[in-house]
């Protein structure tokens, strides 16, 4: 199924859940907050929230800033 | 120096002994981050929050380095201009981190940078509500410090000047007339160019100064950052003594009996 990673379409498995994401994305050693549909999934829900066709995710770190 | 010792700065929950808080942004690398970041002495450090680039990420030594280091990370909302946005980067930036300190700025133009403060109000008040620590940057209005204070947030951050522009402080009497109205502690954010700046903005008697360009963006960031600890340093003491008044003519410094070839002595 097709969905949204910032901005960029992405095909996943069906059932692909937020933390399966993450791992594939290389960022399961770096501290990131995740939107699904504008709405924060906490990370305590990370593992069991599973993604549907067309949800647009928003992956986001820190970096330097003022 | 024992006078100082314990000097605290309170802001919310948080107590710091130094009273520089700087950004991470627009440095060289992370070598001369970390390095600046040191030489200032500063234990809050602002960090943005963006998007994790999907193709290339560089940026992971940061945040290792502030733990490691045991630095306060406060989060801006830079680059939003509306309450919505900079509200839901507040969000994002408690989910990362866990924490609910937060800088908050919304801008009303691209060009000046000045904050829109009529949003910068109203995220404050949903913020605040949802429990945030709150330190919006604003202009140097005193009323919009005195309403920012009012919905709760637990300091106030005029700007001295426009963000980058480096020059100084433009109006110490309006800091002076927020300094005197708003209870919870001022910093200057925004403006300063060099450390005779920020020494101002603390002879003012302002909490603290926040800033980033003019250390980033010297020709030798590290030394700036030394300069400008020393800067704020310097400010805080001095206000802390209490200067002399102004005087239009001289007082001699030395006693005036005994001088040599006088007449009576």
């Amino acid at each position: 199924m097709r969905i949204h990673v910032n901005g960029e379409p992405r095909d996943v498995a069906e059932g692909t859940t937020v933390r399966a994401l993450i791992e594939a994305l290389g960022l399961a050693a770096v501290p990131v907050a995740v939107e699904r549909n504008e709405d924060i999934v906490p990370r305590a829900q990370h593992e069991t929230t599973s993604l549907h066709e067309g949800d647009a995710l928003e992956v986001v770190h820190f970096v330097g800033g003022g | 120096m024992s006078d100082t010792n314990e000097d605290l700065l309170h802001i919310g929950a948080h107590v710091f002994r130094s009273r520089l808080f700087v950004g991470t942004g627009k440095y060289k690398d992370f070598a001369e981050t970390s390095a600046a970041l040191l030489a200032s002495g500063a234990e809050v450090v602002t960090v943005a929050v963006r998007r994790v680039d999907l193709s290339a990420r560089g940026e992971g030594s940061l945040l290792g380095f502030l733990r490691e280091r045991k630095l306060t990370m406060l989060p801006n909302t830079a680059g939003c201009y509306t309450a919505d946005d900079a509200v839901r980067t507040c969000r994002l930036a408690r989910e990362i981190l866990g924490e609910s300190f937060v800088k908050l700025e919304v801008l009303g133009d691209p060009k000046t940078l000045f904050p829109d403060v009529v949003q910068t109000l109203e995220a404050a008040k949903i913020l605040v509500k949802e429990g945030f620590t709150v330190l919006p940057y604003t202009s140097d209005d005193p009323i919009t410090a005195k309403k920012l204070e009012d919905v709760g947030c637990a300091a106030v951050m005029p700007l001295a000047a426009p963000i980058g522009s480096g020059l100084g402080v433009r109006n110490p009497y309006n800091l002076e007339i927020i300094l005197d109205t708003v209870k919870v502690p001022i910093i200057v954010d925004a403006g300063v160019g060099t450390a005779s700046d920020a020494a101002i903005a603390m002879e003012l008697g302002c909490h603290g100064v926040l800033m980033n360009t003019a250390i980033a963006g010297a020709k030798q960031p590290v030394l700036m950052a030394s300069a400008m600890r020393k800067g704020v340093e310097a400010g805080r003491e001095a206000y802390l003594a209490g200067r002399i008044e102004r005087r239009l003519y001289a007082t001699a410094s030395s006693p005036l009996a005994g001088v040599i070839g006088s007449k009576h002595s």
